[in-house]
């Protein structure tokens, strides 16, 4: 009995002493298997861990440079930014942005139209981090929304820089405007393989020099390493690099004299470019209707959108280098030039005009009904005779004129610091060879050529390709490129860049020829189409005027201007340059359907003459700066 | 003779006299790491330091009592202890205070606490009474019936619902009647029913519960959610490397990157700063103390001595196999501390007893050898 409890007793100690060793086993195979994944941890896969651990820990925070300034001639901010507080929702993190919206309206003022806004952006820029919902807020809105801020997870303040143009449509073709990164700057971004420079960047030049110095403007983005813990709070600046601001433009432009200009010129649509024959610099350059840039900055709501892209005036299309325009009369003087160069006329070459000049059973017209009597060459420019340069062009030939022209920039981009320019159309038997595709429209005739001679025809040219060939013309044959950035200043390193005129080339011509054609011109203004407009000027000039016809004119039907509609009158234009030794201006000016050139375009350019050249204000015209201190009200 | 009896190295003698200085040695070094790790969590705030070590004295105090009273002794208490355990827990489900979501808590006068932590070792007391008492004629039914004994705290536990807690005491008590003897085959048998009980098993888990487990499967399926702890501890476990990024410098963990950095994730603080040099020394330290501990089991006096001792080391290492498993991303996320390093009051309380325990048996193993 006790012998056998012995013995069972044994045997329990041994079964316990078994399965005391079975657990020790057991746990030295589930050790090693925990040593074996801390081996895979911290280990083999220690450099992945390593990496995830800094990637959680750092945030890299680009800091967007500030846009550098725009300027005029003499230092005039036309493009400041000013610092504003903004509502911005971030669509990632927000669940209901409707309702979201509809709930922020209860705490600060949201209108409509930043609704369409937002909801415009919303669709344009896919990757957009945050939105504005509102822009602009004042210290009590500011105020109301911090308070209220725990209801509205995923919407922030944001202070941020904003372009402001003070001077508001003035000038607006010129410097453009910025708008938010859309799909497609993204894409040329990438292009240009600049994408990283953008990072925190929301903002790009989309016209004018906006977009043509966009690369100057914009500058070099900073980079803010930043610990963040795992609710992602900053808690310090590992590394910072820090942001470089874009470069200053100083424009050639001065924005008094495009103030006058732009004032002269009134609610009329058209396009006026003024240079400076020495060097190419633009000193005013307007296209009307101009808009509002500020309206674009904080991205333009759909029905201010829809106002400016629907309507009829087209303000968004920059006339004075995209519009195209037969240059009318005020092509006679290079044709002149043309004449006397090929040797087909000469100082003393004459007709006797008999108000139509006759070519394979057509008659064409002369302006003036029944002519001008003796004309000789002075003269021919002087009362604009259409007869005489009927002739000159039939006797010339088209290849001749067109060859001639294209030297003066006729017909191919200036070269001017925008976007968007056109070529127009230096007519030439070629131009038509590619234009057309039936045979028959392909072959030029000799017919053609005689319109030609007065500016009409296929003549089509922008503003500025007139205003460069006036100031080639002005300058004896030294044609400089247009251009509006007289210098880039770099503000941190103090580094000025300037932008020297570019002698495009030199046409060989006789001096002789110019001068007589400039004293023509000078005539046109003493005694012949421009007088009235330029009389007792103070400063000598020569000008040209010019009218060009909109639709064209049955033979033997007469062109009645109140019987025309107002979009179908005659383009009015008008040429000059003054001083006439050493110019210093040469300015083309356009006014759509003004009717007769000297009649709409002329005083607009006396205007700008007599303040340019003599500081002398119009009346009407009120004090420069006044747009301005306007705009200040604003900010 | 007399004054040499009361001299300062007798009464010293007499104090030490059941404390084994291995266990101590090894629980105290533990218990140290635990500190040093707890600083860092808590970012060098001594607060939360000192609160631990007021428990740490108090769970140290606690173990140096029960490693003066005789297993016989102990054996006495496993019956009330069990069945305050199970009332307690009857009166969790009944008038147990919520905390996240989970009726665990229970407020006896001034302070509050967990039944829960108490059948850690209420029933492994309980279940090696039960076999001791029945030593000469264990049957089949008498194992039936330890189940049933297990069985009751342990859905107790799961349906306030702590899972965690209810798969240690669950394996706690599995210990005791594996240690028991019950036959390979009858555990074979009970492997694979267990196995086919997954699946009703899967249907009776909250989904939070399920959760735990499908993102354990793949936590980057809901890296905000389920998935965040697992992805961030194994972030700064990978991240720590051999050598770790030294004490107070564990980034994961001093970017707030580490959830329940100073509980139940604590390992994950350690394991950044002190790399697999650190998990090393850590589960050598285990390591001696569960074969200290299974050693003194297998030379228990008793049979109820022999059960409790090796149950309660044991638990030590499911303890420490848990959660470093889960800290390290292969094991599920549930609720369990790690073994004298994690903050936490009752916890440390149940770990001294424990090594009381062990230390008390160890103490009487010759005792009652005849």
């Amino acid at each position: 009995m006790r012998l056998a409890e012995l013995r069972n007793h044994e045997r329990e100690v041994y079964v316990f002493q078994l399965r005391v060793g079975v657990a020790g086993v057991v746990v030295l195979v589930a050790f090693a298997l925990l040593f074996a994944r801390f081996f895979q941890l911290q280990v083999v896969q220690h450099d992945t861990y390593a990496s995830k651990a800094e990637d959680n820990r750092i945030s890299i925070v680009p800091i967007a440079p500030n846009r550098g300034l725009i300027l005029d001639r003499n230092g005039v901010v036309l493009a400041r930014n000013y610092s504003a507080y903004t509502l911005e929702i971030f669509p990632a993190k927000v669940k209901d942005l409707e309702r979201t919206i509809q709930e922020l309206g209860e705490v600060v003022e949201v209108q409509a139209k930043d609704r369409s806004r937002f909801r415009k952006l919303h669709a344009e820029t896919r990757n957009a981090e945050s939105l504005p919902i509102r822009t602009r807020l004042t210290d009590s809105e500011v105020a109301r929304f911090a308070a209220n801020r725990y209801r509205f997870p995923g919407v922030e303040i944001k202070a941020r820089l904003f372009r402001q143009y003070p001077y508001g449509d003035l000038a607006s073709h010129v410097i453009g405007y910025i708008g938010r990164i859309n799909t497609k700057d993204q894409e040329r971004l990438t292009e240009l393989d600049v994408e990283a420079n953008y990072r925190g960047t929301d903002f790009i030049g989309k016209t004018g020099l906006e977009a043509s110095y966009q690369q100057e403007l914009h500058g070099t983005t900073g980079m803010e390493q930043v610990e963040i813990d795992a609710a992602g709070r900053g808690i310090r600046t590992l590394a910072r690099t820090p942001a470089q601001a874009g470069n200053n433009l100083t424009l050639t432009l001065d924005i008094k004299l495009q103030e006058v200009a732009e004032t002269a010129f009134g609610d009329r649509r058209g396009a006026l470019v003024a240079i400076e024959p020495a060097t190419g610099g633009v000193l005013a350059f307007l296209s009307k209707p101009g808009f509002d840039p500020n309206l674009f900055v904080d991205g333009i709501d759909p029905q201010s959108w829809a106002e400016l892209n629907n309507s009829p005036d087209r303000p968004l299309n920059n006339r004075a280098i995209a519009g195209i325009y037969p240059p009318g009369s005020t092509f006679k003087p290079f044709m002149a030039m043309a004449a006397l160069e090929l040797g087909k006329r000469n100082f003393k070459s004459a007709i006797h005009d008999p108000g139509y000049f006759e070519f394979g059973g057509r008659r064409f017209r002369d302006s003036k009904p029944g002519g001008n009597g003796y004309v000789d060459l002075y003269k021919s420019i002087v009362v604009s005779s259409d007869t005489f340069y009927y002739q000159v062009a039939n006797d010339l030939g088209i290849d001749a004129i067109a060859g001639f022209m294209s030297k003066f920039g006729f017909g191919a981009k200036s070269g001017i610091d925008l976007e968007g320019e056109s070529i127009g159309v230096l007519p030439s038997p070629e131009w038509k060879q590619k234009r057309f595709s039936k045979p028959e429209q392909k072959k030029w005739y000799a017919g053609e050529t005689i319109s030609i001679g007065i500016g009409q025809g296929y003549n089509a040219y922008t503003p500025i390709q007139i205003a460069v060939a006036l100031a080639t013309l002005a300058a004896g044959g030294d044609m400089y490129r247009p251009r509006l950035v007289d210098h880039i200043d770099n503000l941190r390193t103090g580094e000025r860049r300037n932008i020297d005129p570019v002698l495009q080339q030199r046409i060989p011509l006789k001096p002789e020829n110019v001068e007589f054609v400039k004293r023509a011109m000078a005539g046109v203004n003493k005694e012949g189409t421009g007088a009235r407009a330029f009389g007792n000027a103070g400063y000598t000039n020569g000008g040209k005027t010019g009218t060009a016809q909109v639709i064209g004119m049955k033979q033997g039907e007469k062109y009645d201007e109140k019987k025309v509609a107002e979009r179908h009158r005659d383009h009015s234009l008008f040429i000059v340059f003054a001083p006439l030794e050493s110019p210093k201006i040469a300015l083309m000016v356009i006014v759509e359907n003004g009717g007769f050139g000297a009649r709409a375009a002329a005083p607009v350019a006396r205007t700008v003459l007599d303040y340019y050249l003599l500081g002398k204000l119009p009346e009407r015209v009120l004090k420069p700066g006044a747009a301005a201190e306007e705009a200040d009200e604003i900010d | 003779m007399e004054l040499a009896q009361l001299s300062p190295r007798r009464i010293f003698h007499r104090m030490t006299a059941g404390i084994d200085s291995t266990l101590l040695t090894l629980s105290i070094c533990l218990a140290a790491l635990g500190i040093a790790t707890l600083f860092s969590a808590s970012y060098e705030n001594p607060g939360r330091v000192s609160a631990q070590l007021a428990n740490l004295s108090v769970a140290l105090a606690a173990m140096w009592l029960v490693a003066q009273i005789p297993p016989q002794t102990l054996m006495r208490f496993a019956v009330p202890a069990y069945l305050l355990g199970l009332a307690l827990l009857v009166g969790v489900a009944l008038a147990g205070e919520v905390v996240n979501g989970a009726r665990r808590w229970l407020h006896i006068g001034v302070t509050r606490f967990q039944p829960s932590e108490m059948m850690k070792l209420a029933l492994p007391m309980m279940l090696a009474w039960y076999f001791h008492k029945n030593e000469e004629t264990l049957r089949m039914r008498n194992f039936a019936a330890a189940a049933l004994l297990l069985a009751l705290p342990v859905l107790l536990i799961a349906r306030q619902p702590d899972l965690g807690t209810a798969v240690l005491v669950a394996a706690v008590g599995c210990y005791v009647i594996f240690f028991a003897g019950i036959g390979w085959k009858v555990i074979a048998s009970l492997g694979v029913l267990g196995l086919a009980a997954l699946f009703p098993l899967w249907g009776m888990l909250h989904d939070y519960q399920r959760r735990r487990i499908l993102t354990l499967i793949d936590p980057t399926q809901d890296p905000l959610g389920a998935g965040y702890h697992t992805i961030q501890s194994t972030i700064a476990v990978g991240s720590g490397g051999i050598t770790g990024k030294g004490w107070l410098h564990g980034t994961q963990t001093h970017l707030e990157f580490i959830p329940e950095r100073h509980t139940d994730f604590i390992f994950a603080v350690f394991s950044e700063e002190f790399g697999l040099i650190g998990n090393l020394l850590l589960m050598t330290l285990y390591l001696l103390l569960i074969a200290r501990g299974l050693m003194i089991a297998a030379n228990a006096a008793t049979f109820f001595a022999r059960l409790l001792a090796a149950a309660v080391t044991l638990m030590f290492f499911t303890y420490a196999f848990v959660n470093m498993g889960m800290v390290a991303g292969i094991l599920p996320v549930v609720g369990v501390p790690l073994p004298f390093i994690s903050y936490g009051g009752s916890a440390l309380l149940t770990l001294f007893i424990g090594i009381g325990i062990l230390m008390s048996v160890h103490s009487h193993r010759r005792l009652v050898q005849t």
